[in-house]
């Protein structure tokens, strides 16, 4: 009964999650930007564009020259959220490849970093009057979702341990639609249903920012603006009336 | 007790210094409503239309489709807080309406609400509201509190650009019958006359006459500002405030003295007057594609090979960044020039093949420093390395004085602070928010001259001087401790009397 709820819930949380992406990303791809509004000083080729986007992304150069505090608990947050999910990629292949065996144990000062980070970006929210004053509600339950997940994960792993290998078991089979029994351990069980629910709320929430970042103007344009004529579609059809 | 006492510490004062929240402190500035004539011509309903919500939601959905970036930031701003202490106006008014993240969610609580599955369904968690004559008012205040002067996009993890939104903002406003007055009837002389200013060609004749004369009782030299000159091979469009008023107007004739000295063949355009395109400022495209055609126009029926723009700031960043898209491709000038190309360009070029002489010894009674107008620093180019439109403004002053100093590095360049007046905000009904907002610039000049004796700032921006003319004064320097570039280029050259003309400049 359990197993069958879990894979319910995970099939429609994937399918929720995978669905609400595309249709965002391609809402944004499809969008035209009918200017040039990069800032600058901006890459005068696409490389350099890349290059400004990698850094955006690995390191948040922008949020670095912005405020050192948001950066440092934001960065250790993102950085081990990563660790956290590539570490978790062992639950969903088979056999786990030698270098995600050999990064176990830092994926475990990760979950504690991604807790701490979160726990002081939460703590900057209330503490902060700019920041409590564009705060609402929704900022706070995501980060509490987060924090919620992070703790019931280490709880597995620190107290009350779950059998690993039947939850690798479970997910293994409904990667091939094979239903597998699921542990009812009950931190497991909250680890799992809010992982889901993040699933499902996040291309419904600011958690899009993970695609944004991709195709915001200001940072993936080239500035080449007079070298290149740049023109919308829609401007196109402007140009119909004009006399030379 | 209040008083500044040099060189100690404590009481210096601090550009980026955070002010305490002061909720509502600003709401009650707006600036005047354009009148029915001013907006009808600009094909916007006269007054507030009667479904005025149906009409702004509908229009909030077609730019959503038109504009990715709008589309983008409406969606992935995580309220990191980042950009919440980067905005002149916060920093000058403690209003947090003021914080571009607080600016941002006046437009999406409603696209929220309207637009969006959570907003619609949630609407308290995710803090979305329906439109009301409130939210249109606090728009109307608030779109008009914000210069699009994008420092806010530099600091954002994402480039979230608070200009994108307050441009849509005003977009919408009009569509539904607010506009603002100040914007609107100046796009309307632009269409009727040519330039914000409504000179006409005759009056713009005879104050081309009237600087020509000028110079040459100054100087004993003959430099033209000719007008309207068919087969010239540049056509120079600057801001109309350069025609008449100080320090703008010396800036001209530092322009025609530097193609004087290069003997270059030169007009103004009396039908493309203007450089200043008001257009941005009201976000419409329509608007600023109309304005820059007249640019298009003048080049074709004078038979210019090259486009030459003068010291303003949102102009340039219409030019260099928009021009192409609005009213190119440009295939009938010649291609070997940068197209359009900023007189600083023009200038520093010249510098650097040495075809230009300078006394510096006539700025000697200058000490000097210079404002990034932020048009200028964030959204535009100039060379052809990214920076260039620090470094070439800057190598021109150190060409023609000798005592240049920089303000802080965290108020200049990329991180420069708007003079306060930008954005269709330099209206005298709005003087307590520009001179609240130009108080960053002003904290950050007040210490360079107390570190370094800087009497003077020079500028690149129309807008910029002429705001500085009016808060300079609050600040214990005098009206015209604002300078245009080429005024201290203008002061320096060394012009040949009269003789052969050189070369040609290339
Ligand atoms: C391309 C990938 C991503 C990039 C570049 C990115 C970048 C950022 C940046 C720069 C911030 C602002 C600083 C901060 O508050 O930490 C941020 C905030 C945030 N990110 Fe991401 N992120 C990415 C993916 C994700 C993912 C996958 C999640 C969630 C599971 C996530 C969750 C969050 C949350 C919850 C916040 C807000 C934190 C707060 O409330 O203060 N991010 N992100
Ligand atoms: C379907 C997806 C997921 C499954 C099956 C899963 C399962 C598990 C299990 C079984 C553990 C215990 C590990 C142990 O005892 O050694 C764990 C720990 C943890 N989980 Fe998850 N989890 C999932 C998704 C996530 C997500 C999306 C996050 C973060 C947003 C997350 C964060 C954590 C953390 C921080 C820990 C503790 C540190 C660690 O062991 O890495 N989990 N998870
Ligand atoms: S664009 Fe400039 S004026 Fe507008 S919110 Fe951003 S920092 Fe403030
Ligand atoms: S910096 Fe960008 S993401 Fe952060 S609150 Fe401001 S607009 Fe939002």
């Amino acid at each position: 009964m359990l197993t069958t709820i879990y894979a319910c819930l995970f099939y429609g949380a994937t399918a929720i999650f995978l669905a609400g992406m595309v249709l965002r990303i391609t809402r944004f791809a499809r969008t035209p930007a009918p200017l040039k509004i990069p800032t600058m000083p901006a890459p005068t080729t696409k490389s350099g564009v890349a290059y400004r986007l990698l850094r955006e992304v690995t390191v948040f150069e922008s949020l670095f020259r912005a405020n050192k505090w948001i950066w440092a608990f934001g960065w250790i947050f993102h950085v081990a959220l990563a660790v956290v999910l590539i570490r978790h990629l062992r639950y969903f292949v088979q056999p786990v490849p030698s270098l995600l065996a050999l990064m176990q144990p830092l994926g475990v000062l990760a979950g504690f970093a991604m807790v701490a980070g979160l726990a002081g970006l939460w703590g900057r929210r209330l503490i902060v009057p700019r920041i409590r004053y564009i705060t609402g509600p929704s900022d706070h339950l995501m980060l509490a979702l987060l924090v919620a997940i992070g703790c019931s994960g280490l709880l597995m792993k620190f107290v009350a341990h779950t059998d690993i290998v039947a939850v690798k078991t479970f997910f293994l089979g409904l990667m091939r639609f094979d239903i597998q029994p699921l542990p009812s351990d009950p931190i497991l069980l909250v680890h799992l249903g809010l992982v889901a629910t993040l699933m499902i709320v996040f291309p419904f929430s600011k958690l899009v920012h993970a695609a944004g970042v991709f195709f915001s103007p200001s940072r993936n344009q080239v500035d080449d603006s007079r070298e290149r004529r740049h023109l919308a579609p829609w401007a196109a059809k402007l140009e119909a009336d004009r006399a030379r | 007790m209040d008083a500044i006492v040099p060189g100690s510490d404590a009481d210096r004062l601090d550009p980026l210094e955070i002010p305490t929240l002061c909720p509502g402190a600003m709401a009650a500035s707006q600036p005047w409503g354009a009148s029915p004539d001013h907006q009808k011509a600009l094909g916007f309903p006269g007054e507030l239309v009667d479904d005025w919500q149906n009409v702004a939601i509908a229009k909030m959905g077609e730019l959503l489709e038109k504009n990715r970036a709008l589309r983008v930031y409406l969606d992935s701003c995580v309220k990191c807080g980042a950009c919440t202490d980067k905005c002149h106006y916060f920093l000058g008014t403690g209003d947090p309406k003021n914080m571009p993240v607080a600016r941002q969610d006046l437009l999406r609580k409603v696209y929220r609400r309207y637009f969006t599955f959570t907003g619609k369904y949630f609407p308290g968690l995710v803090g979305a509201e329906e439109l009301t004559k409130e939210v249109i008012d606090d728009w109307y205040s608030y779109f008009h509190q914000c210069s699009q002067c994008r420092r806010c996009s530099v600091f954002c993890p994402y480039g979230i650009d608070t200009a994108e939104i307050s441009m849509a903002g005003r977009e919408i406003l009009d569509a539904i019958g607010k506009g603002q007055k100040y914007c609107n009837e100046i796009i309307g002389k632009v269409h009727t006359i040519g330039n914000n200013l409504g000179l006409n060609k005759n009056a713009l004749r005879s104050t081309l006459e009237g600087l020509e004369e000028d110079i040459e009782d100054d100087i004993g030299v003959p430099v033209k500002l000719p007008l309207d000159v068919k087969g010239a091979d540049i056509l120079l469009v600057t801001p109309s405030a350069d025609f008449f008023a100080e320090p703008h107007v010396d800036g001209l004739i530092g322009y025609a003295k530097v193609f004087h000295a290069a003997g270059a063949s030169w007009t103004i355009s009396s039908y493309a007057s203007e450089a200043a395109n008001f257009g941005m400022f009201i976000g419409s495209y329509e608007q600023m594609r109309l304005i820059s055609l007249r640019i298009r126009e003048a080049a074709l029926d004078l038979g210019v090979k090259r486009i030459v723009f003068g010291e303003c700031g949102h102009a340039w960043r219409v030019a260099y960044s928009f021009l192409n898209t609005l009213a190119g491709p440009f295939d009938f000038l010649d291609q070997r020039y940068p197209i359009p190309q900023h007189i600083c360009e023009y200038t520093w070029d010249l510098i650097q093949k040495g075809a230009l002489e300078f006394d510096k010894s006539k700025n000697d009674h200058i000490r000097l420093t210079y404002h990034d107008s932020c048009n200028v620093a964030r959204a535009t180019r100039m060379g052809d390395q990214p920076g260039g439109q620090f470094e070439i403004p800057r190598a021109i002053l150190k060409t023609v004085c000798n005592h240049y100093f920089d303000m802080a590095q965290d108020t200049i360049r990329d991180q420069t602070f708007c003079c306060g007046g930008g954005g269709g905000l330099l209206t005298d009904e709005l003087m307590d928010i520009r001179k609240k907002g130009a108080s960053p610039r002003m904290k950050a000049l007040k210490t360079v001259a107390e570190d370094h004796g800087v009497t003077h700032m020079a500028a690149i921006c129309a807008i910029c001087k002429t705001q500085f003319a009016k808060v300079m004064p609050d600040w214990g320097f005098e009206r015209d401790s604002i300078l245009s570039v080429h005024q201290l280029v203008s002061n320096a050259i060394i012009l040949q009397k009269p003789k052969q003309e050189n070369d040609d400049d290339r």
